[in-house]
């Protein structure tokens, strides 16, 4: 593969941030087929459309997901990627690694593909992006034997679950969101490897309502830490934060002057439930009247920390608009313990329920978001046997067309038209 | 010893799933999970947690290109090695974090990353703008409407100085999704850059009959535009699709079905802008981006008119925001005919939503400001 010239690409060389080009010619000197990435992507700046085939099956035996065909349109002027298929990794809980994992799995891509890569990619998996069919069995190989590693998701399975990085390094986390998304990952590998299901079906794990792996935007099941008694108040930190001796909303303003810290205006004023005071120079909140926010939190977490009666809320249904508009999960459960102790079986109960319903009555390519805003959100919980409580809306509808059930009318359906006439002339 | 094509299935192992991540925990993450008591951003990329114990952990966060290379990331690895104990993590926004366990193992830290050749800018977080979550573009994918990360690049190099700063209302999260599959979930962003098409599938009579199930490629529009026809191809009639164009709307979700109805166009496609959602409960709930800016040209290498709607979008934001307010909270508040106004944006007929459930966003009160849109 010969070195092309780049002009356009060249120019997204300059700047502050780092440059993928500079990194893209920089690997082309060990892998050549680099250069070819450079020269089609370089042809797409100048006609300003892509030269990437629809994908093709491509696969490793056994499994029907994990790796993604795709082809170029103009395998003669570009050889190195004529074949350039994505292969998905499954990525650790959290996103941790040793640089030792890391150095082997480089070398690993490096001697069965191009050497580039995605870290990561939108679902969390490791995208290592090109390589040739033939080596997807010898890299499958290396991969499981030599790493004891594996292929993430793709396709209408389970998608490979993330998390955030919860409570390793997180005081706010209010469950174990590795340990939950590790084990069910674990749980589910069959499901994620072979695709069964209508669409695709993803899980995400956040562990407090800030939700950093934004699992209420884009999970079928999303996990969100949450608590049911009282924020737990430092009073010595909130006369800290008063006195100014402590940065709000732990110095994420420090490059500008907002004025002093004035918690009426920064945290009280900002409640939305507007549930909390000052007695004296004491904070006082109505915990009952909570939704936890974690607005006053996130301004104050050397004084406020998550209740300590923990577990998480858990929403259904996300999804992005392709096709009929982009949702956001439903709450379904406003609180359930998430632990290891008894191996996630409510969780695993809960969405085996879910599956068991969609994988019959899902359309094909309809996400189980799609399923409930086609049956209705009271037929999906009496699917799920939960009893309908306020906290499932924002808001009682406004039109009175309500689909009663024969059992829910006294007498039935069932009348006679001849009686009726007897006693009103048509 | 390895794959041995002749007998494929002997020794072959499966669902292994990934490796547990405790293995891959610094000691200092080790000891103190599950213990952590508060945290600090003690300068722009640096946090510091601090645990029940005492212990500190200092991270360092650096932006990286998502798009990267074996080279690069050994480079990253190098760094940890020196630094770290030979640890490191990625965050869910494509940066990488560095972590020491006391205060003094900063300053080398970062004077090793200042040293590299390769750009590791450190910043992103707090009330700033953090790496931008983006698809893959013409680099890699068959439907993009856009590229991905030369439209980062470029946006990024424009508003670095947010990057390694804390000087916004709140912190802003720009995302990039390079077509309307939105691989990227980028419909709760504050700013939202969206690969979109604009000119309907041609169809391919010649390829359909081998490449496509013509009842699937039907069902796939969600507006009925794609409707079962006959043609002639080589004097043989053949079943195929025709496209009824004033019912398009041009998702690509045929194309996704069927490679024989491609509809990417130099002049068709380009980018929009959206604005506005968010993710976290704090404060307000969840928020969808909502479209501002209908399309922007491909204006390769460096998409200039995308880089300047979002610097304006972000601008208009820093001057008119209050502390703690996300760009959907001050549009929200100041109304989004002055959202429009203070951005300097044209109002167009394609912000008005005439999909389904429409109705929901067409103003249906007598409260409304007085901007220049009122003649």
């Amino acid at each position: 593969m010969a070195k092309h010239e780049t002009p356009l690409l060249d120019q997204l060389e300059s700047g502050p941030w780092p440059s993928f080009v500079t990194d893209i010619k920089r690997q082309a000197e060990k892998k050549p087929e680099c250069w070819d990435i450079l020269g089609v992507l370089e042809l797409s700046y100048k006609e300003r459309i892509t030269h990437w085939k629809h994908g093709g099956i491509v696969g490793v035996f056994g499994y029907g997901g994990g790796i993604v065909g795709r082809y170029v349109d103009l395998p003669k002027r570009f050889p190195g990627v004529e074949h350039f298929h994505t292969i998905r990794v499954a990525q650790p809980a959290s996103k941790y690694y040793s640089t030792a994992n890391l150095r082997q799995l480089m070398d690993l891509w490096e001697k069965h593909g191009s050497g580039m890569t995605n870290f990561h990619g939108s679902t969390g998996d490791i995208i290592l992006l090109g390589t040739r069919t033939e080596n997807l069995e010898p890299f499958f190989w290396d991969l499981t034997h030599d790493m004891g590693q594996d292929l993430g998701g793709s396709g209408s399975n389970l998608r490979t679950p993330a998390n955030c990085v919860g409570q390793s390094r997180c005081e706010w986390s209010c469950y174990d969101t590795e340990e939950a998304c590790h084990h069910l990952t674990m749980h589910y590998q069959d499901e994620i490897h072979r695709p069964a299901f209508p669409y695709k079906f993803k899980f995400k794990f956040s562990g407090c309502p800030n939700d950093c792996v934004a699992a209420i935007a884009r999970s079928d099941v999303s996990v969100i830490g949450t608590w049911r008694d009282d924020i737990r108040i430092d009073q010595a930190g909130v006369k800290e934060y008063v006195a100014g001796n402590y940065p709000a909303n732990g110095g994420a303003h420090s490059g500008k002057d907002w004025g002093p810290f004035d918690i009426q205006k920064e945290v009280i004023g900002l409640c939305p439930t507007e549930c909390m005071w000052m007695e004296g120079d004491e904070l006082k909140i109505d915990d009952k009247e909570c939704t936890r926010c974690m607005h006053c939190i996130n301004v104050m977490p050397r004084a406020l920390r998550p209740g300590a009666d923990q577990g998480a809320t858990i929403c259904v249904g996300a999804k992005a608009p392709i096709l009929d508009g982009a949702q956001f999960s439903t709450l379904i459960v406003p609180f359930m313990k998430i632990s290891k102790d008894n191996d996630f079986e409510e969780l695993i109960d809960f969405i085996e329920t879910i599956w068991d319903w969609w994988m019959e009555v899902g359309k094909n390519r309809e996400r189980v978001g799609e399923t409930m805003q086609r049956v209705g959100l009271p037929t999906f919980l009496s699917v799920m046997g939960i009893e309908p409580i306020p906290q499932h809306i924002r808001e009682p509808r406004s039109n009175p067309y309500i689909f009663w059930k024969e059992e829910e009318v006294e007498g039935g359906f069932e009348r006679d038209i001849i009686e009726f006439r007897k006693r009103h002339a048509a | 010893m390895g794959y041995n094509p002749e007998k494929p299935m002997e020794g072959r192992i499966s669902d292994l799933g990934p490796p547990h991540y405790e293995q891959f925990f610094p000691p200092v993450i080790k000891e103190n999970k599950g213990k952590w008591l508060w945290h600090e951003i003690i300068q722009p990329g640096v946090l510091m947690h601090k645990s029940e114990t005492g212990d500190e952990v200092y991270s360092i966060r650096v932006g990286a290109a998502r798009l990267v290379s074996v080279e690069y990331i050994r480079e990253v690895c190098d760094i940890a090695d020196k630094h770290c104990d030979g640890f490191l993590r990625f965050t869910t926004r494509n940066n990488i974090e560095f972590m020491v366990d006391s205060k003094d193992k900063v300053q080398p830290l970062l004077d090793t990353l200042a040293s590299h050749k390769t750009s590791f800018p450190v910043g992103g977080t707090g009330a700033g703008v953090t790496n931008i979550v983006h698809t893959q573009g013409w680099v890699h994918c068959h439907t993009p409407a856009t590229d991905a990360s030369g439209v980062v690049k470029a946006v990024m190099d424009e508003l670095f100085d947010h990057f390694i700063a804390h000087k916004l209302p709140a912190q802003v999260r720009i995302a990039l999704a390079c077509c309307l599959n939105m691989c990227g979930a980028v419909h709760a962003s504050d700013i939202a850059i969206l690969g979109v098409h604009r000119k309907p599938p041609m169809i391919d009579h010649t390829r359909i009959t081998g490449v496509c199930e013509l009842p699937l490629a039907i069902a796939s529009c969600p507006l009925g535009a794609v409707k079962p026809a006959k043609t002639e191809v080589d004097g043989k009639e053949i079943k195929t699709v025709k496209v009824t164009v004033a019912r398009c709307m041009f998702c690509g979700n045929c194309y996704t079905m069927c490679p024989a109805m491609p509809l990417a166009d130099p002049e068709g496609d380009g980018i929009a802008i959206l604005v506005g959602g968010k993710v976290s409960n704090s404060r307000s709930a969840p928020k969808f981006s909502k479209l501002v800016i209908p399309f922007l040209p491909n204006t390769t290498p460096r998409w200039p008119e995308t880089v300047e709607a979002v610097k304006k979008i972000l601008e208009a934001y820093a001057a008119g925001a209050r502390k703690y307010e996300r760009v959907g909270e001050w549009a929200e508040r100041i109304g989004w005919e002055m959202f429009f106004e203070r951005c300097d944006i044209p109002f167009t007929d394609k912000s008005i939503d005439d999909y389904r459930l429409a109705y929901d966003t067409w103003r249906t009160t007598t409260q409304f400001k007085y901007t220049s849109h009122v003649k």
